[in-house]
C-alpha cells in the first residue's frame, strides 16, 4: 500500500505523517544516528549560531519561543532556565528516564537522533553558562545508550563536545549517565538522588527546588529529552517561526504517542493545540479509527497519571490549556485508548498495580496507600470484594490526595473544574497519581465493579 | 489574652497559629514554633537533632501563605511572615487520621508483648488523631520477627514505619552509615549489609529515638514495662564528658539508661558504653560485703572490723601510704576522702594513675566549653587520644562541629584518628617528638621535617593554630595522653609551645576517667589541695609511688576504686610494687585485678545507688543520683571516709551528704555559689570557675630519645571496648572487645614480609609478646600501634615508662 | 561471587572520574559489576563501596532499590514482558501466560537450560508496539505467541548475536578522551566558567548588568 503517511521501518512506530517536523526530521534516513547523516542535514549548526552569540541571548531566544517543557509538567523552559540564582557550579541534568505507562517518544529521539539531543544539551549548557551536563538514559534502553555513547564519542572527537567547542574557548562536558530501573527517578529531585548514586527518592519542594538547591546541591536544570531537542531547530530558525506551528499558549510540535485500541498506534510529531482527539483517533493522517470499528469507551489523555477523558472529551484540541481545564493532564504525550471491549476493572488495577510496584517508599501515605488500592482492587477482581469497597478506595484515594477529584464530563453531579494536579498528603505527585484511575474508573463505570462483588447473603434466624 | 494592649515591638517572625498572633524566630520550623506556643503537631519522622526529611508526613497542617490553604509538612517549613497556620481544621484533621490509618494497616498489633508498648508515639499518635478503627482487612507485611542487627540491638521490621530516624541518626550524627534502606516501596526495609553487623559506638542512640517498638535493645527487651518504671536524672560516670541521662529502674534494679537532651553536653546523645554499662551494677560480681584476705582466698567480715584495720594501716606513717585513684567517687566522696588524707598528713595521693596528663595542665590552663570549642568558625586543634574511642560523645560534637558548622580540625596525633577525614589538617608526629614538632612550630621553623612531619605540613598547621592571633578566631586544644608508650612529659612541653604560638589558646582537656576532674578539683593529687590550692609538701605521684614501693619505702597502698595492675602503663613496674608493700586496702565495686590482690576489700555503692555530684572535663557540675539501693552491705565511699576518720579520732562533722556539700562550699570558692538543691534540676549544670588559670610550671623540656631504626615507636591508646571493669561485667558488653593485634604503616608491613593478620613477635628490652599484625593506611613509617588492655595480648608488660618512649623490635 | 577483575576496576577508576563525586558512579558500577557476573554479588558491593569511599549498606540501599540489579544469578537471557496498560489491551498479560506456559516458569525463575528468565514487567516505552518485550533489554515488538516462539527457538539454537548475554546494556561506553575533556571538578572547587565570565554583557550606565 502506497500512502502519504506511514510507519517508518527503522523507527518503530514512529509515522511520518508529512506535517511540519521540528524534531523528528531526520527519522526517515535510515543512518539518522549517525555524525555523517547529522552533518549532511544541518546537525550542529545551532550550536555555531548559537556560540557567536552572547549566552543571554542564546537563553533569550529560547524564552521568547514559549518552549514548554515536555516531560510532564509543562513549564516554560525559558522561565525555568531563569530561575537559577547566579551560584555555580551549576549543572545541566537531562531527563532521559521515559516511563510513565503510555509513553514513548524519548526513547525515539535517544536511538534516531542522539546528535540532535547532545546539540540541544550544549546549546542548553551555554546559554545557561555551565559546563558540566549529565545526560540520563533509563537503565533499560541499552540501545540508547550505546547510541548516545556512540554519537558523544564522536562529537567530542570532531570538536562538537568537550575542549574548546568548534574551536573557540567553550568548553562543556557531557556524560552519559545510566539508571537500573525505578519509575521514580523520572520525578527531577529523585533523578537528581539517583544521579548522586543514591536511592532514588523525591525530594521535597520546598525547600528542593533544583533550579536552587540540586545537583550536590547547587542549582541544576533538569530537561526533558524532547525539549532539548527542540534546541537546534530553534537556534537555526528563531522563535518567531518557532511560534508560526502550533498554538499561541503552546507553540510549536509535540511528540504523541497513541496505543492501544485503535487501528494504527504511532508516535507522531503533531502542532499543538491544532489537531483534536478526534482528529488523532479517527483521521486517515493519524490513527484511523477505533480498532475493529468498536466504540471508545475511555481514554487516557497523557499518561497513566492522567485522569481519563471519554467521548464527550474527543473534541478537545491537544494542548495543556485546553486539556486542564477539563480535569485532566497532556503530561508525557501519551495516550491509551480503550474501547467497549475494555475490561475497566482490570485496566484501572493495572496501573494502580504499576504506581504500588514504583512507589519508592518515602512516605506514608504512597508507600502503604497505593499498595491497599491494588490489595483492595486485586480482591474485588477476584471476586472477594464487598459492598463497602468502593468508597473505601475513593477514601483511600482521599487520604493520599484530598479533596474533589475531579471526573471529566460526569454526568448527574455539579462537579467543580478543580485544576490538576490534584492536593497531595505526598511528597511527590506518585501516589496521587495512582488516585487518578481509581476516580475515573470507579466513578464513571460503578456498575462494572459492583458486577464483580458478591450480594450479600443475609443470614436469618442465626439465633 | 490581655497583652493585646502592649506597645511593646513584636520580634521575631509574626504569624498566626489558629488565629491568634503570634511570633516566631528567625529561621524556626512551624512544628517547633507551634510547640513552643503549646499547640503539640504530631510527628514520628521529626527529631529536634536531625535534619528534617518531612517523609512520614503525620506533621501536616493547613498552612496560607497568601496562596490559600494548603497542606504543608510543618516539620520542613520555616515560619514566614504573615503566615496562618491551623492545626484544627478539618482538612488537616482528615489528613492526621489519614496518615494514621496508613501507618497501622501494616503495623503489627502486638502492642501488649511489645517492649514500646505505654511510651510508643504509634500508640499514643493513634489515640489522639487516629480514626479507631481500620478498615483493612488485607494480609499484614511479614518480616522474620526481630533479627540482631548487633550485638546490641534488634530489629523487628514489621514493626517499622521507616520514619528514616535511625538511618538519618547513623549517618548524620554518627557517620556510621551501617543501617539503610533496603529495597523498595512496599517492601521498604532497614537492615545491614549482610554479615556487616551494626557495630556503631552509638547504636543504642537508635532504640531511643524509634518511634515504635522496631529497634530494641538486647540489654532491656522483656525487662520491665513503662508503667513499672520510675526514672530519676543522673549523669554518665564511664568518662570524663559527663553525659546527661535518665536512670530508670523497675523493682529496685536500674533496667535503663536514656540520653537527656543537655545543650551544653550531650544534644541527647549516648555512646553505648554510658548507655549499657549500667549493667555491670546488677551484676552477681558486685561486691557486697568488706573481705579481709585469708590465704589465697577472702572471708567476709564485718565494717566496724574492715574500718578499723584500715584506720591501722592508713597510720603507719604518712609518708609510707600511697593513696591512688578516687576518679570514680562523687565530688562530695572525693572531698570528704580529701579530708581524710589531710588530716592523716598523707600526701602521696593521686587519682591519675599514671595514663593522663599532668595535674598542673588539667587544673591551671584556661579552660573553655564544648558550646565555645564547636561555636561556627572555631579551630580546634586535637592533641589527645581518638575522641572516638575515649571520649564518644565528645566525639559527637566534634563531628557535628566539622561536618556542619564548619569548625576547623588540625589533628596532632601519633596515628589517625575518627576525626582525620572531617580534619582540615593532620600531622602525625612520631612517639617522643611531639615536643618538638611543637616547638619547631612555635619557632616558626620549616626548613626541615621534625619527627617524621614535612616542614610545609608543619607551616600549614602553624598557620592555622595562629589564625587565633591574626583574626580573633577560637583556638581550643583537646589535650589529653595519646600515647601510653610515650612519657606524659611530652604533652607539657606541646602545651607549652602551642601557648607560644597561639596564647589566646584555651584547653579542654581529655580525660578518660569519670570524675577526674573532680577528684583533681578535690585535692586527690600529689601537688594541689581541695580547690587546687598548691601542697606545700608536695606527696608522691602514681608512678613515684610505686617505685617508692618497690623500694620498700610504702607500706600501705589504698586504691579508691583504681585498678592500677590494669590500667597503670608499666606492669612490671605495677606488680612489683604490689609484691613488695605491706597491706593493700581496696575500696571498691568489684574485684579487678588489683582488687582481687588486696588484703582488705571494702565494698562501695556504686553508679546509680549514690546521691552526689559530677565535675566533667568542662568544669561543669552535674548530679548522680541514686535509683536504687546498694547492693548488699556497699556503702557510700564518703560514709567510709567519714568512718575511718572517726576509728582514726578526726571528727570530719559529717553525718549527712548535706552537711558535706555546706563543707565543701564554704572550704573552696569556685563552689561557693553552688546551688545543690536546684543540681537535678537545671538542665545544664553550673560551670565552675571558669576564670581561674594560672601559670603552669612547665619544668624542663623532655630530650627527645634517639631513634631506633630497626624499631618501630610504640604508640598505645585504648578502645572503647576494653578488658574495663564495667564493660568487664556488663554481660552483654563483655563480648565486644577485640583481640589485640599490632598495626603497622603498609611499608613496614611490606618490609616484614607477612601475611595479614600473621602472628609475629614483639619485644622489648627482654619482653616478648607474640601478637597478629596487620597494615594500617593511618599510620606514619616507623609507628606501630596496640591497643591498651584488649584480649590476647597485655601491652603493659612491655612498656618500660622509664623510658620516655617504648621502641619495640618486630620478628616473623 | 566477586570483586571487580583488573580490567573493570581500571574502567571503573575511569567511570568515577566523570563525577563530581565518586558516589554518582554508583549505579554505572553496578551494572559494571553485573555485566562480569550476570547479577551483582556482595564482593562486588563491598569493592564498589572501597571505590566510592561509603558504607556497603549504602551500596546495597542503592542497588535494592532499582530492579534491574539482581542479587542472585538470572538466565542467560532475561525475557522483559510488558503487561501495563497499552499491552494489556493488546494482549500483553496473554503473551505472559504463554511464555509462562511455554518455559514451565514463573516470573523470576530461571529455566531449567539456565537460559531464560522472565519478568512481568511495567511500561518499557514502546507503547504503539504493543504488545513488547525486551530480551536483555533489546526490544521484540508487536509480539504474537508465535513470534515469541520464534525468539525462542532462535535463541535456543544460537541465532541471536545479536543479543549480549544478561549483566550488558549499551555495547559502546562513553570514552572521553584526556585532550577532549572540559573538566570535572568536585562542586566544592568548580566555579564559573572562563568562557561564560568573559561573555557576560557589559553593564550598561545604571550598572546593571
Amino acid at each position: 500500500m502506497v500512502s502519504t503517511n506511514e510507519y517508518v521501518p527503522h523507527a518503530a512506530g514512529y509515522v511520518d505523517n508529512k506535517g511540519p517536523k521540528i524534531v523528528t526530521s531526520r527519522f526517515p534516513h535510515e543512518d539518522s544516528h549517525t555524525l555523517v547523516r547529522a552533518l549532511a542535514t544541518g546537525g550542529y549548526d545551532g550550536l555555531k549560531d548559537a556560540i557567536r552569540r552572547t549566552p543571554a541571548d542564546v537563553a533569550g531566544e529560547v524564552k521568547n519561543a514559549v518552549l514548554l517543557g515536555r516531560g510532564g509538567a509543562g513549564f516554560p523552559a525559558g522561565i525555568k532556565w531563569g530561575f537559577m540564582p547566579p551560584v555555580w557550579p551549576r549543572y545541566l541534568v537531562v531527563n532521559g528516564d521515559e516511563s510513565e505507562p503510555g509513553t514513548y517518544k524519548d526513547r525515539l529521539l535517544m536511538e534516531r537522533d542522539p546528535h540532535q539531543l547532545i546539540e540541544g544539551c550544549v546549546i542548553a549548557c551555554y546559554a545557561l553558562g555551565l559546563n558540566q551536563c549529565f545526560l540520563y538514559v533509563r537503565g533499560e534502553m541499552a540501545v540508547a545508550q550505546e547510541r548516545i555513547a556512540q554519537a558523544l564519542n564522536d562529537a567530542y572527537a570532531a570538536g562538537y563536545v568537550g575542549k574548546n567547542i568548534l574551536g573557540t574557548d567553550v568548553s562543556i562536558d557531557v556524560v552519559l549517565h545510566w539508571g537500573a530501573g525505578a519509575y521514580i527517578v523520572g520525578e527531577e529531585t529523585a533523578l537528581i538522588e539517583s544521579l548522586e548514586g543514591n536511592r532514588g527518592m523525591p525530594r521535597l519542594k520546598p525547600p528542593f527546588f533544583p533550579a536552587a538547591k540540586g545537583l550536590y546541591m547547587k542549582p541544576t536544570i533538569v530537561n526533558n529529552v524532547e525539549t532539548l531537542a527542540n534546541l537546534p531547530w530553534l537556534m537555526v530558525n528563531g522563535a518567531d517561526k518557532f511560534k508560526t506551528y502550533g498554538s499561541e499558549k503552546s507553540p510549536g510540535t509535540r511528540m504523541l504517542a497513541i496505543s492501544g485500541h485503535v487501528n494504527r498506534p504511532g508516535v507522531y510529531e503533531v502542532e499543538q493545540g491544532v489537531v483534536t482527539f478526534r482528529d488523532l483517533f479517527y483521521g486517515e493522517q493519524y490513527c484511523q479509527g477505533i480498532k475493529d470499528g468498536n466504540e471508545l469507551k475511555a481514554f487516557v489523555p497523557g499518561g497513566g497519571s492522567a485522569p481519563w477523558f471519554f467521548e464527550d472529551q474527543l473534541d478537545v484540541p491537544i494542548e495543556a490549556s485546553e486539556v486542564g481545564p477539563q480535569g485532566s493532564m497532556l503530561g508525557s504525550g501519551a495516550i491509551m485508548v480503550m474501547d467497549e471491549t475494555t475490561d475497566i476493572v482490570k485496566a484501572c488495577l493495572r496501573l494502580v498495580r504499576f504506581y504500588a510496584r514504583e512507589s519508592c517508599g518515602k512516605c506514608t501515605p504512597c508507600r502503604e496507600g497505593t499498595a491497599w488500592e491494588e490489595k483492595v482492587l486485586q480482591r474485588i477482581l477476584d471476586g472477594h470484594g464487598r459492598p463497602e469497597d468502593l468508597d473505601l478506595l475513593l477514601e483511600i484515594g482521599q487520604s493520599i490526595s484530598p479533596g474533589v477529584y475531579p471526573v471529566a464530563g460526569f454526568k448527574g453531579e455539579d462537579l467543580d473544574p478543580v485544576p490538576f494536579p490534584p492536593k497531595q498528603t505526598t511528597i511527590c505527585p506518585l501516589g496521587p497519581s495512582s488516585v487518578a484511575p481509581i476516580t475515573s474508573a470507579v466513578r464513571r463505570f460503578r456498575s462494572e465493579f459492583e458486577a464483580l462483588i458478591p450480594e450479600t447473603v443475609v443470614l436469618e434466624n442465626l439465633s | 489574652m490581655s497583652t493585646t494592649e502592649s506597645t511593646e515591638a513584636v520580634t521575631g517572625v509574626p504569624f498566626f497559629l489558629n488565629g491568634q498572633a503570634l511570633s516566631a524566630n528567625d529561621g524556626e520550623l512551624l512544628i517547633d514554633a507551634c510547640e513552643r506556643n503549646g499547640v503539640h503537631i504530631p510527628r514520628f519522622c521529626y527529631h529536634e537533632r536531625l535534619t528534617p526529611v518531612g517523609m512520614c508526613r503525620m506533621c501536616l497542617v493547613e498552612v496560607d501563605t497568601g496562596r490559600g490553604a494548603a497542606l504543608q509538612p510543618s516539620c520542613m517549613l520555616p515560619v514566614t511572615p504573615e503566615m496562618k497556620v491551623n492545626t484544627e481544621t478539618e482538612a488537616t484533621k482528615r489528613a492526621q487520621s489519614g496518615i494514621l490509618e496508613l501507618f497501622l494497616i501494616n503495623h503489627p498489633l502486638d502492642c501488649p508483648v511489645c517492649d514500646k508498648g505505654g511510651e510508643c508515639p504509634l500508640q499514643d499518635n493513634a489515640y489522639a488523631f487516629g480514626p479507631g478503627e481500620t478498615r483493612f482487612v488485607e494480609e499484614k507485611r511479614h518480616y522474620e520477627k526481630p533479627i540482631p542487627i548487633s550485638d546490641l540491638v534488634n530489629l523487628d521490621r514489621e514493626r517499622c514505619i521507616l520514619c528514616d530516624r535511625c538511618t538519618r541518626f547513623s549517618k548524620e550524627v554518627a557517620g556510621d552509615p551501617l543501617i539503610h534502606f533496603i529495597d523498595r516501596g512496599n517492601e521498604t526495609q532497614v537492615n545491614t549489609f549482610p554479615d556487616h553487623p551494626f557495630s556503631s559506638y552509638f547504636s543504642g542512640n537508635t532504640v531511643q529515638i524509634c518511634p515504635v517498638g522496631a529497634l530494641t535493645a538486647t540489654p532491656y527487651r522483656f525487662k520491665a514495662r513503662p508503667w513499672d518504671l520510675t526514672a530519676t536524672e543522673s549523669t554518665a560516670t564511664v568518662d570524663s564528658t559527663g553525659a546527661r541521662i535518665a536512670l530508670q529502674s523497675s523493682r529496685d534494679e536500674m533496667v535503663r539508661v536514656l540520653g537527656v537532651d543537655s545543650e551544653a553536653v550531650n544534644w541527647g546523645w549516648l555512646s553505648d558504653k554510658e548507655r549499657f554499662s549500667y549493667e555491670a551494677a546488677n551484676s552477681d560480681a558486685r561486691l557486697t560485703e568488706p573481705l579481709a584476705k585469708a590465704g589465697s582466698s577472702f572471708d567476709s567480715i564485718r565494717w566496724n572490723n574492715a574500718i578499723g584495720q584500715t584506720a591501722k594501716a592508713l597510720s603507719i606513717g604518712s609518708d609510707r601510704v600511697g593513696v591512688l585513684g578516687g576518679a570514680r567517687l562523687s565530688v562530695e566522696a572525693q572531698y570528704v576522702w580529701s579530708k581524710l588524707l589531710q588530716g592523716s598528713g598523707i600526701s602521696n595521693v593521686d587519682a591519675n594513675i599514671g595514663d593522663g596528663i599532668a595535674a598542673d595542665l588539667v587544673l591551671g590552663l584556661p579552660k573553655t566549653t564544648i558550646a565555645e570549642a564547636v561555636a561556627p568558625g572555631s579551630i580546634i586543634v586535637l592533641m589527645a587520644p581518638d575522641p572516638k574511642e575515649e571520649l564518644p560523645t565528645l566525639f559527637l560534637r566534634l563531628r557535628h562541629a566539622a561536618v556542619e558548622s564548619g569548625v576547623t580540625i588540625v589533628e596532632i596525633t601519633p596515628t589517625a584518628t575518627s576525626l582525620t577525614t572531617h580534619a582540615s589538617l593532620s600531622i602525625h608526629p612520631a612517639p617522643g617528638s611531639l615536643g618538638a614538632v611543637t616547638e619547631a612550630m612555635a619557632n616558626q621553623l620549616f626548613g626541615t621535617s621534625v619527627g617524621g612531619v614535612d616542614g610545609s605540613d608543619l607551616e600549614a598547621v602553624a598557620a592555622t593554630i595562629a589564625k587565633g592571633s591574626t583574626d580573633g578566631s577560637n583556638v581550643t586544644v583537646i589535650v589529653g595522653r595519646s600515647n601510653l608508650a610515650e612519657s606524659a612529659d611530652f604533652v607539657s612541653d606541646a602545651v607549652q609551645s602551642l601557648l607560644r604560638l597561639a596564647p589566646e589558646a584555651k584547653f579542654l582537656p581529655a580525660l578518660r576517667r569519670g570524675n577526674l576532674m573532680g577528684a583533681l578539683e578535690m585535692g586527690l593529687t600529689p601537688e594541689f589541695g581541695p580547690g587546687g590550692n598548691p601542697s606545700d609538701e608536695p606527696g608522691l605521684d602514681t608512678e613515684a609511688i610505686l617505685r617508692a614501693a618497690v623500694n620498700g619505702k610504702i607500706d600501705t597502698l589504698l586504691l579508691l576504686g583504681a585498678d592500677p595492675i590494669a590500667d597503670f602503663p608499666d606492669r612490671n613496674l605495677v606488680t612489683s610494687a604490689f609484691n613488695e608493700v605491706n597491706t593493700v586496702v581496696a575500696v571498691d565495686t568489684f574485684l579487678t585485678d588489683s582488687s582481687a590482690r588486696a588484703d582488705l576489700v571494702l565494698p562501695a555503692a556504686g553508679f546509680g545507688e549514690v546521691d552526689g555530684s559530677f565535675l566533667n572535663l568542662e568544669g561543669r557540675l552535674s548530679p548522680l543520683q541514686a535509683k536504687v539501693t546498694a547492693k548488699g552491705q556497699a556503702r557510700d565511699d564518703w560514709m567510709i571516709a567519714a568512718e575511718i576518720a572517726e576509728s582514726l579520732g578526726m571528727d570530719l562533722g559529717f553525718t549527712t551528704l548535706d552537711e558535706v556539700r555546706s563543707d565543701l562550699s564554704a572550704s573552696i570558692p569556685s563552689f561557693g555559689a553552688v546551688d545543690w538543691d536546684a543540681l537535678g534540676r537545671s538542665d545544664d549544670g553550673p560551670l565552675l570557675d571558669q576564670g581561674r588559670t594560672w601559670s603552669v610550671d612547665f619544668g624542663s623540656r623532655t630530650e627527645v630519645p634517639a631513634v631506633d631504626g630497626y624499631g618501630l615507636a610504640l604508640a598505645v591508646d585504648r578502645k572503647l571496648w576494653d578488658q574495663g571493669t564495667m564493660i568487664h561485667n556488663s554481660a552483654t558488653l563483655a563480648e565486644l572487645p577485640e583481640q589485640a593485634q599490632l598495626s603497622v604503616s603498609a611499608i613496614d608491613f611490606e618490609k616484614l614480609g607477612v601475611r595479614d593478620g600473621e602472628v609475629v613477635t614483639i619485644e622489648s628490652g627482654s619482653i616478648r609478646a607474640d601478637v597478629g599484625v596487620v597494615a594500617d593506611t593511618g599510620l606514619p613509617r616507623g609507628t606501630a600501634r596496640i591497643h591498651f588492655r584488649l584480649p590476647g595480648l597485655d601491652i603493659g608488660e612491655l612498656i618500660d615508662c622509664e623510658q620516655s618512649v617504648t621502641t619495640i623490635r618486630v620478628a616473623r | 561471587m566477586s570483586r571487580l577483575n583488573t580490567a573493570n576496576e581500571t574502567l571503573a577508576k575511569e567511570i568515577i572520574a566523570r563525577y563530581p563525586r565518586p558516589k554518582s558512579a554508583l549505579i554505572p558500577l553496578l551494572h559494571l559489576a553485573q555485566e562480569q557476573d550476570g547479577y551483582v554479588a556482595d564482593d562486588a558491593m563491598l569493592h564498589l563501596a572501597e571505590l566510592v569511599g561509603v558504607e556497603p549498606a549504602e551500596v546495597l540501599g542503592t542497588c535494592t532499590f532499582y530492579e534491574m540489579f539482581k542479587r542472585e544469578p538470572v538466565g542467560k537471557y532475561i525475557l522483559n514482558i510488558c503487561t501495563n496498560l497499552s499491552c494489556q489491551l493488546t494482549g500483553g498479560e496473554e503473551l505472559l501466560h504463554h511464555a509462562e506456559k511455554t518455559l514451565g516458569i514463573r516470573p523470576g525463575d530461571i529455566s531449567d537450560d539456565g537460559l531464560f528468565t522472565i519478568e512481568d514487567v511495567e511500561c518499557i516505552a514502546a507503547c504503539t508496539e504493543a504488545p513488547c518485550m525486551q530480551v536483555n533489554y533489546r526490544y521484540e515488538y508487536r509480539l504474537s505467541t508465535d513470534d515469541f516462539d520464534q525468539v525462542i527457538s532462535d535463541i535456543r539454537a544460537g541465532k541471536r548475536k545479536d543479543l549480549p548475554e544478561h549483566g550488558t546494556l549499551g555495547l559502546v561506553r562513553q570514552h572521553i578522551p584526556a585532550d577532549r575533556l572540559a573538566g570535572i571538578e568536585s562542586p566544592e572547587e568548580a566555579g564559573t566558567p572562563d568562557w561564560f565570565a568573559s561573555r557576560q554583557p557589559a553593564p550598561d550606565e545604571s550598572g546593571k548588568a
